[in-house]
């Protein structure tokens, strides 16, 4: 008995480990130059969350819906036309691309074009399945972020 | 050209000797009776009837029919254009980059005579609402028109393909592009822009053939100066009445971002001398943001041809909450109705009704159902309105679940084909449902300002498309054609007896103009949502010739690779159409049938 009290202590104990770790936020985050240093923002779902938010509101819904595509392409797919890493898509959406898409650079932050750009990498859940996003507020359109099958990108343009 | 003239006037007066009452019994009128075997406007004539009185193929002999030759596009995008035969010249316009090609139909095989490559700007393709598709060009006097994506109106020698004139009219920038095909109308050009996903206001404007100066150009929001709206403005219906409703009708200033495109047919009456075309949803999508009857979208103006002046107007759907654009086309016909002769306009609208209008007067004379609504209960014809169903009202942060039909519509905008001579009105449509859920949108110059996710299903029945004759003296349905998929594709009817349509997974089909009988079809490479035509070849036979090219909002799902998973895509039309992926592939091809 007293072992398994210990074992579901343990797992509780884990629980709120991977929660902290899940809803850590980095308050002082500087505008990173680079993957290198902007990783984190697809390893945090706070930041994956902040992006979907900024994906509806700046109507990239309209173009790529929630990931299947229309008038721009899929998201949540393993083709990528101008790449898929993390510092592609947040380039991608800082100065946009020369068959439609539009250049954000000068109407949101670097750290906003990141979390967009993570919330993007998690479409395809080419991030932890714990950051990704698991609930879908309106409609149900498509198994949640975090439900779907792990992808790995296959590279398109440089 | 002129041998073939006269042989169908005389044609025409040896069976007006025989009948007596040429003049009341024909329901085409005068100016849409000739025919001398050319298809040198999208729909035929400016009527609208995309009727051949070609009758070489029939019902008896369609079986024999057999591919005379193929010309590949070479893309993989939406191809919705009709082909345009003159003389002994084939004209095609592709979708974006949309080239223009000259094809020699003397020598087997199709030889290029000419190609025209315009340009257009790349970044056009990021604000094509529903692919980056082009509907036709149009010939009169020696010159070939036509409209690019990123919003030009061109016009070429149709015998050597050089310009003669461009003048922009869009601006992408602002999500504004061209996709219809232009109407000419005696001197005139008229285009419309595209963009009511993007909350562009809508404008129709004429262009002089000579030169592509711009003549007028009407908005279809804002105030009546704009409008074109002066004292020769005579709307049947009180609502349509008063001052500057294209501002009053709205909230603040969203008819500055408030549609009313003009992306689909035009219709011209050269003795009325009145201009005819509906204006597209009113945007944003999500109907709370714009309360209001948001005049003058989702309805349809007559407007003086040499000045712009609006006539009349009658709105299909006020204050649109569905994404119910009005430019279907209007199919001018002389009927005895109830015993009278009235000039009228025949509409089979996206809200589901097929409405008869007085062409002179804008009077609402039938509007009766023609697939299951359950939006909507009826059009009320004293008042002219449509009498909304508020179990099915759309709103913010709310889901509303099997709302018939849906937003693409009863029918999109593939065009219907009308025979004199069986009276019969065939219309291409679709059987979808849909469930919407409204999200609050902001305004952010071209970008998508729709502010909804659909998702859009089969309707009732269990089949997604059909193809349906209808009576119009009698206003009910003739004879129907189920379809598994939805039916994209326009149609073309004969004097034969015979129509032709193409399906989502690329049948086009022949059948029978009385019974809908299948007569004969042929397999293409990919799905059809074009307009196929008619036309007396140079060996003086009858062909028939339609491209054939999945794409437009329908199919998106293959032509812009989309993930099907998602079920929101392409505004909801994945989750109708995403069963074409694996079976239906991208290859725009142009096919030409003849009897063998």
């Amino acid at each position: 008995m007293s072992s398994a009290f210990a074992k579901i202590g343990l797992f509780a104990v884990a629980l709120v480990l991977v929660g902290c770790e899940r809803e850590k936020r980095d308050f002082n985050a500087g505008p990173p130059s680079s993957a290198a240093t902007a990783e984190h923002f697809e390893r945090d779902a706070y930041d994956i969350s902040q992006g979907e938010r900024l994906y509806g509101w700046m109507n990239c819904v309209g173009c790529h819906s929630h990931g299947g595509g229309g008038i721009g392409p899929a998201l949540s797919d393993d083709n990528w036309i101008y790449g898929g890493t993390l510092q592609q898509i947040h380039d991608t959406i800082r100065d946009g691309r020369p068959n439609g898409m539009p250049a954000w650079g000068a109407r949101l932050t670097d750290d906003e074009i990141w979390q967009i750009a993570a919330y993007v990498r998690s479409m395809g859940r080419y991030v932890a399945k714990d950051v990704a996003p698991s609930r879908q507020d309106a409609m149900q359109t498509s198994k949640a972020e975090s439900r779907r099958p792990r992808l790995s990108p296959r590279w398109g343009a440089p | 050209m002129k041998a073939g003239r006269a042989i169908w006037f005389s044609l025409v007066l040896t069976i007006c000797a025989a009948a007596g009452i040429c003049a009341a019994a024909d329901p085409l009128p005068p100016f849409a009776r000739a025919d001398d075997g050319q298809w040198t406007l999208p729909a035929k004539n400016t009527a609208s009837t995309r009727f051949s009185t070609l009758a070489e193929i029939n019902p008896a002999n369609a079986s024999r029919l057999r591919l005379d030759f193929t010309f590949k596009t070479g893309l993989g995008k939406g191809e919705e254009a009709a082909p345009l035969v003159v003389g002994n010249t084939m004209y095609i316009v592709t979708p974006y980059p949309n080239t223009v090609y000259a094809l020699d139909l003397t020598k087997p095989g199709a030889v290029v005579k000419w190609r025209f490559d315009p340009h257009p700007a790349p970044a056009s393709q990021g604000v094509a609402c529903c692919d980056v598709i082009n509907r036709g060009g149009a010939y009169a006097d020696g010159k070939l028109v036509f409209n690019t994506l990123d919003g030009q109106t061109i016009a070429l020698n149709a015998t050597t393909g050089k310009l003669l004139w461009r003048t922009q009219l869009g601006n992408i920038k602002i999500g504004e592009t061209i996709t219809m095909a232009p109407l000419i109308a005696r001197d005139k050009v008229l285009v419309g822009d595209s963009g009511g996903e993007f909350g562009v206001r809508g404008w129709i404007a004429a262009l002089n053939l000579a030169d592509g100066k711009i003549a007028w150009k009407a908005f279809n929001t804002g105030p009546d100066k704009d409008v074109l709206i002066g004292p020769s403005f005579r709307p049947f219906y009180a609502k349509d009445r008063g001052k500057d409703l294209g501002v009053s009708t709205w909230v603040g200033d969203e008819w500055k971002t408030g549609g009313g495109n003009v992306w689909g047919w035009v219709s011209y009456d050269p003795d009325l001398n009145l201009v005819y075309y509906g204006t597209g949803n009113p945007g944003p999508w999500n109907a709370e943001q714009r309360p209001g009857n948001n005049e003058w979208t989702a309805g349809i103006f007559a407007r003086d041809l040499n000045t712009g002046q609006a006539r009349w107007y009658y709105q299909w759907s006020p204050h649109d909450i569905y994404d119910h654009d009005g430019v279907n086309e209007n199919i001018l016909l002389d009927l005895h109705w109830r015993g009278q002769p009235r000039k009228v306009l025949v509409h089979p609208e996206r809200n589901g009704y097929v409405y008869v209008l007085d062409r002179t007067t804008g009077e609402v004379l039938s509007a009766k159902p023609f697939v299951f609504i359950n939006s909507s209960r009826g059009v009320d014809l004293k008042t002219g309105e449509l009498l909304m169903n508020p179990a099915k009202k759309v709103g913010t942060d709310k889901t509303t679940y099997d709302i018939c039909p849906t937003a693409s519509g009863a029918k999109d905008w593939e065009p219907s084909a009308y025979s004199p001579r069986t009276g019969l009105l065939y219309i291409p449509h679709a059987n979808l449902c849909m469930d919407e859920h409204g999200v609050s949108v902001s305004y952010i110059p071209g970008t998508p300002y729709v502010g909804a996710d659909l998702r859009q299903k089969e309707g009732r029945g269990g089949h997604r498309g059909a193809f349906t004759a209808w009576d119009v003296l009698g206003q009910k349905k003739s004879w129907e054609v189920q379809e598994p998929l939805p039916v994209w594709s326009g149609a073309v009817v004969t004097a034969g007896d015979v129509v032709f349509y193409g399906t989502l997974d690329g049948w086009f089909k022949a059948v029978g103009a009385r019974s809908g009988k299948l007569l004969w079809r042929y397999k293409t490479d990919s799905g059809i949502i074009s307009q196929p035509v008619v036309y007396r070849g140079p060996d003086g036979h009858e062909y028939v010739a339609v491209l054939s090219g999945i794409g437009g909002w329908i199919g998106m799902v293959i032509s812009n690779n989309m993930d099907a998973r998602d079920k929101t895509g392409a505004l909801g039309m994945v989750s109708a159409a995403g069963d074409l992926v694996g079976k239906v592939k991208k290859a725009g091809t142009l096919y030409v049938f003849r009897l063998r």
